[in-house]
C-alpha cells in the first residue's frame, strides 16, 4: 500500500495490509478472503471500520486488514470492543479470535458482551487447539484429543459455543465453516447487519496442529455439511418444521446435535442493545436538564454542595 | 478546643439554668459514637456542611465496619477558625449512644472533654473527674418529641439539635441543610427531622453543662464561596472538570462511591460510566473508550488495581491515555476493607511485566483530590500515557470545605480528534510523543494505524527488531523524563533549612503540617515536603535535601526488609542520600500529630 489520494472506491487491493503470518493451508485465510469480500461487497466508508482482536493465531488478523485497528491482551478483547462500540456510534466494530480468547481466558467477558448486548461483530475462528503455543488442549478440543498438556487424551467435557452464546444472552449466533466460502460470507454479512451482539463460530482448521478436526462438515472429506432450514412463514405445513430463529430452546436443541451438528443462524432477537438503552438514557437526562452544557452542570452541582 | 476549656467539674452541673455562659473557642473536635444505622454519618457531614457555609475550616474522620448493618461506627468532626490540618488527636467532645460507644472511645476524650451520652442506654463511670459529663435520654426524649413509631431513627438529629445549642449553631442555616436533605423525600421526613432537631435544640443541656461555646467568627477572606464534600466526589468531579466523559470499574470497598457519582453524573454531560463484569473487563473497556478518542477512567481498590495490570501495562506499550485510580486500603490480598494504608505505590510505579513506565499522581488533601484528577487528564492526553492517582479509604470518605474551584478557567472540554491525517502518518513516531489517529480519522495516504502491546514499529506492525525495541522502550521512558522537566519542586513548608524534613506523599499532609506546625511554636527546626508527583519526581529536590541534617519519611506502609518505607526506597534509590530514614505505621489507622512528632524528634 503506497500513499496517495483516498481511494473512491474501497477495493481488497485497499484492505491489504502485511502478508498473514498464518501457516500455509489454515483455515484464517479464507475468514480473511471472505471480510475482504463483504466490506468489498458494502463499501462501508474506509475510515469507519475498526478490525480488533484478543491474542492467538487468528488474533494476528488486524495487521492483515488496512482499517483502523488494534491487538489486544489474551481474552480481553470484548470489552476493549464494547468501549469502541459504546463510545462510538459512527463506527464499524469487528473483532476477531480463537476459541481460547473467546471460550477458555475471555469466558467471562463473552457471557457478559451477549448479556449487555453490546453492538458488534465477533467472528470467532475456532480450530480446537492451541496453535500460536504449539499444540496443547483448547476448550473446544474434543475429549479424548491428544496434545502436548494432555498426551493421553482430553478428558475435560469441551465447551459447546452455540449453547454457551444462547445461554449467554447473544442476540445473533451463527456457526459455519471456513471450507464453504460462500455460506461463511453469508452469515458475517447477516451478523455485521444485526443490532447487538452478533457471533459467528467458523470451524476454521489448524493443518498444523489438528489436521482433519472439521472433516465431518466438509463435503469435500466425506462429511455432511448439513444446513439449518429457517421458517420463511410462508404458512406451509413444511414450514412448521422449520427453525424458528426467535426459539430460544429449539436452538439449544440444535446446538446440541452431535458433531459436525447443524450450520446456519441458530438464534437471533430484536433485544434492544446496551448502546441504545445507554443513548436512551444519556437522552432523556440531557433533555430533562434542557440539554446544559457542561460548564453549566457542574456548576450547579457545585451550588448544592456549598 | 485549643485555646480554652470547658472549666467546670459535673459536681456542679446541678441547678437549673436557662442560659449557658458564653465561651470563645477557635476549634472543636467532636466526636459521634454510635452504630453504623444510626445515622452518626449523616448528622457529622450536616455539621461539616454548616461549617462550610459559615465560611470555617472543617476536616472530618469516620470509620464504617464492613458488616452491612450493624457495628461500632464512628463520625469526627473538627470545625475550626483559622486552618484545620487534621482531624485531631483528641476529641473535646464525645457523643455516645450505647455503653460500647462509650467504653471504646472515652479514652479519645482529652482530658477536661465533655462527654454527652445517652442516658437511657449508657452508664458511664460517674466518678470519672477527668471529664465532664453530660447525661441526656437521648433515645426517650427522641421518641417523645417524635412519637412511638420513630423507634431509634431520628436520634442523630436530635443530638445535632443539642450540638447546635451547645456550639451556638447558625439554628436558620441548620434547617436549611435539613430541607435540603430531606426535603426530596415526603414531607413527613423532613417535617419528622425538624421535629427532631428542635427537640434537641430546645434540651435543657443548662442543668448539666454552663458553658455555650461560640467559635471565633472566620477572617471571610472574601474570597470564593466554600464546597463540602468528600475526597471520592472532588475527585469524580475532578475528573469531570478535566474533560473526563468515560470510564469503566468494578465495585470495591473504598473506591465504589467515585463509580455511583460517575454513573449518575456522565450522562448529565453525554458521558457513560459503565459497571463491567469484573476488574479486567473495566480496565479493558476504559482502554476502548480511550482509544476510541474519549479519555477514560478506571478505578478500584489495592485488590482490582492488580487485576488491571496486564492491561495497563498494555496502555504503556500503545501508549494509550487513560487515568486508573487506586483508593488504597489496607493490604495485601483482601486486607483491611476499610482502613488505610499508602501500601500500594511500588504497585503503582512499577506494577507489571516489563520496563513499564506510567505516571503516578497523589492527591494530599480532599480539595487536592479536584486539581489532581484534572492534571491526572491533562498529563495522560500530552503524553499518551496511562497516569495513576493514589488516594486512601482516610481521603475517600473525609469531608472538607475548600474554596469554589474556578470552573471557568480549570474545565476542559474534549472530543475525539478525527481531523484526516496526512499521508507519512505514524502512530509511534520515534522522534516526538505519540498522537493517535483514533478510529473515525480518514487517512489520506490510505494507511490505516494499527495499536498494538507487541513490540513494534513506528507504524504499530510488530517487529522483533533488537534495536527497535531498545528504541521504542527509550520512546516511552523520554516522555517521562520530558513531564518531569516541567513539574515544579514543590514549596518547603517551615524553613527553607533546619534540622529535619519530614517527607509525605497523600493523605498524611493533614498531620504531617500540623506537627510542622505545632514543633515550630515550639521552637523545633522542622519542616514539611509534600510530593503530589511520586512518578516522575519533580526535578530539583536533592536541592532541597542537601539543606536539611535528617530526612524522614513518613508514610502508611512498612519498612520492609531493608527498614524503609516504599517512598523512602525510591528517594534513596534516587538520590543515594544515607540521611534519608523511614517513620512508618501499619495499623490501619491515620497519623496522629503526636505520633510524628515523637517520630521526628525523639
Amino acid at each position: 500500500m503506497t500513499d496517495g489520494p483516498a481511494p473512491e472506491k474501497l477495493t481488497k487491493k485497499d484492505l491489504t495490509a502485511d502478508h498473514p503470518t498464518w501457516c500455509p493451508g489454515c483455515g484464517d485465510f479464507a475468514v480473511l478472503a471472505a471480510f475482504y469480500k463483504i466490506l468489498e461487497r458494502r463499501q462501508l466508508p474506509h475510515e469507519s471500520i475498526v478490525t480488533l482482536a484478543g491474542i492467538g493465531c487468528s488474533s494476528r488478523f488486524p495487521y492483515f486488514v488496512n482499517t483502523h485497528g488494534g491487538h489486544f491482551i489474551h481474552g480481553r478483547a470484548v470489552p476493549l470492543a464494547s468501549g469502541v462500540s459504546l463510545a462510538r456510534p459512527d463506527l464499524h466494530v469487528f473483532l476477531f479470535g480463537g476459541d481460547g480468547d473467546a471460550f477458555s481466558i475471555g469466558g467471562n467477558h463473552l457471557e457478559h458482551g451477549a448479556r449487555k448486548n453490546i453492538n458488534l461483530t465477533y467472528i470467532i475462528m475456532d480450530n480446537s487447539v492451541y496453535g500460536l503455543t504449539k499444540k496443547q488442549t483448547s476448550p473446544t478440543s474434543p475429549v479424548g484429543f491428544k496434545s502436548k498438556t494432555d498426551p493421553n487424551g482430553a478428558v475435560d467435557q469441551p465447551v459447546n459455543p452455540i449453547k454457551k452464546l444462547i445461554a449467554a444472552g447473544a442476540t445473533f449466533v451463527a456457526r459455519t465453516h471456513a471450507t464453504q466460502l460462500n455460506h461463511m460470507s453469508a452469515m458475517m454479512e447477516r451478523a455485521m447487519d444485526h443490532q447487538g451482539f452478533s457471533v459467528v463460530q467458523i470451524l476454521s482448521e489448524c493443518v498444523e496442529f489438528f489436521p482433519g478436526a472439521f472433516d465431518a462438515g466438509n463435503p469435500r472429506k466425506g462429511g455432511a455439511f448439513q444446513l439449518i432450514e429457517e421458517k420463511k412463514g410462508d404458512g406451509t405445513p413444511a414450514d412448521d418444521l422449520r427453525h424458528d430463529l426467535s426459539d430460544e430452546v429449539a436452538a439449544y436443541q440444535l446446538a446440541n446435535l452431535p458433531f459436525p451438528g447443524r450450520f446456519g443462524v441458530f438464534y437471533e432477537s430484536g433485544r434492544p442493545t446496551k448502546n441504545a438503552l445507554e443513548q436512551k438514557w444519556i437522552g432523556s437526562t440531557r433533555a430533562k436538564l434542557g440539554e446544559p452544557g457542561a460548564l453549566e452542570v457542574l456548576q450547579k452541582t457545585f451550588d448544592r454542595m456549598k | 478546643m485549643t485555646d480554652s476549656h470547658p472549666k467546670n467539674p459535673p459536681s456542679e452541673s446541678t441547678g437549673a439554668r436557662a442560659d449557658l455562659r458564653p465561651e470563645h473557642i477557635r476549634d472543636a473536635v467532636i466526636r459521634l459514637a454510635g452504630n453504623s444505622q444510626d445515622g452518626i454519618q449523616s448528622a457529622g457531614a450536616l455539621l461539616a456542611r454548616l461549617a462550610g457555609r459559615s465560611a470555617q475550616e472543617v476536616m472530618t474522620y469516620m470509620t464504617i465496619p464492613s458488616t452491612i448493618s450493624g457495628g461500632p461506627s464512628l463520625f469526627q468532626v473538627r470545625v475550626g477558625t483559622g486552618e484545620v490540618f487534621s482531624p485531631g488527636d483528641e476529641a473535646d467532645f464525645l457523643v455516645a449512644f450505647y455503653q460500647h460507644s462509650y467504653e471504646d472511645n472515652i479514652g479519645f476524650l482529652r482530658e477536661g472533654g465533655v462527654l454527652l451520652y445517652d442516658s437511657d442506654n449508657v452508664q458511664p463511670d460517674l466518678d470519672d473527674k477527668r471529664f465532664v459529663l453530660v447525661g441526656i435520654p437521648i433515645t426517650g426524649l427522641t421518641v417523645e418529641a417524635l412519637g412511638g413509631t420513630a423507634k431509634d431513627k431520628g436520634k442523630n438529629v436530635f443530638v445535632l439539635g443539642v450540638l447546635a445549642k451547645i456550639f451556638n449553631l447558625a439554628v436558620e442555616k441548620l434547617e436549611r441543610l435539613l430541607r435540603e436533605k430531606f426535603g426530596g423525600k415526603n414531607e413527613s421526613v423532613l417535617n419528622t427531622a425538624l421535629m427532631a432537631f428542635q427537640a434537641g435544640y430546645a434540651c435543657p443541656v443548662g442543668n448539666v453543662l454552663f458553658t455555650r461555646y461560640q467559635f471565633d467568627p472566620s477572617q471571610d477572606t472574601g474570597g470564593r464561596a466554600q464546597v463540602t464534600m468528600d475526597g471520592n466526589q472532588a475527585l469524580a468531579y475532578g475528573l469531570i472538570a478535566g474533560g473526563v466523559r468515560y470510564g469503566a470499574a468494578y465495585p470495591i470497598t473504598p473506591w465504589t462511591t467515585v463509580m455511583e457519582i460517575l454513573r449518575s453524573e456522565l450522562p448529565k454531560y453525554g458521558g457513560l460510566f459503565v459497571q463491567c463484569e469484573d476488574e479486567i473487563g473495566a480496565v479493558s473497556m476504559a482502554i476502548g473508550f480511550s482509544y476510541s478518542g474519549h479519555l477514560a477512567v478506571t478505578g478500584s481498590s489495592g485488590p482490582g488495581i492488580s487485576l488491571k495490570t496486564e492491561a495497563i501495562g498494555w496502555a504503556t506499550m500503545a501508549e494509550m491515555p487513560l487515568i486508573i485510580v487506586n483508593v488504597q486500603r489496607g493490604g495485601p490480598s483482601t486486607g483491611l476493607p476499610t482502613n488505610v494504608e499508602q501500601s500500594d505505590l511500588y504497585q503503582a510505579i512499577f506494577g507489571g511485566h516489563g520496563d513499564s513506565p506510567r505516571v503516578v499522581l497523589a492527591p494530599s488533601t480532599v480539595e487536592d483530590c479536584f486539581y489532581v484528577a484534572i492534571e491526572a487528564a491533562r498529563i495522560a492526553r500530552k503524553y499518551s500515557t496511562p497516569v495513576f492517582i493514589l488516594s486512601d479509604a482516610s481521603l475517600a470518605t473525609r469531608i472538607q470545605a475548600f474554596d469554589e474551584p474556578d470552573l471557568k478557567s480549570v474545565m476542559v472540554e474534549c472530543q475525539p480528534d478525527i481531523t484526516p491525517r496526512a499521508a507519512g502518518f505514524r502512530p509511534y513516531p520515534l522522534d516526538a510523543i505519540t498522537r493517535h489517529a483514533p478510529p473515525g480519522t480518514r487517512m489520506l495516504g490510505g494507511v490505516y494505524p494499527t495499536v498494538t502491546g507487541l513490540e513494534h514499529d513506528e507504524m504499530g506492525h510488530p517487529t522483533g527488531l533488537p534495536r527497535l525495541h531498545t528504541a521504542m522502550t527509550a520512546k516511552r521512558r523520554n516522555k517521562l523524563q520530558k513531564l518531569a522537566e516541567e513539574i515544579p519542586a514543590p514549596e518547603v513548608f517551615g524553613g527553607p533549612d533546619g534540622d529535619a524534613l519530614i517527607v509525605g506523599w497523600g493523605s498524611t499532609y493533614g498531620p504531617i503540617h500540623e506537627a510542622v506546625k505545632i514543633a515550630r511554636e515550639g521552637g523545633e527546626s522542622l519542616s514539611a515536603l509534600h510530593l503530589r508527583h511520586l512518578n516522575p519526581l519533580p526535578n530539583g529536590l536533592e536541592k532541597i535535601f542537601a539543606k536539611f541534617q535528617r530526612i524522614i519519611v513518613a508514610e502508611m506502609n512498612d519498612e520492609g526488609i531493608y527498614g524503609f518505607g516504599q517512598l523512602a526506597t525510591i528517594l534513596r534509590a534516587r538520590y543515594c542520600d544515607q540521611k534519608i530514614r523511614s517513620l512508618n505505621k501499619t495499623n490501619g489507622l491515620t497519623f496522629h500529630v503526636k505520633e510524628i512528632l515523637e517520630g521526628v524528634l525523639q
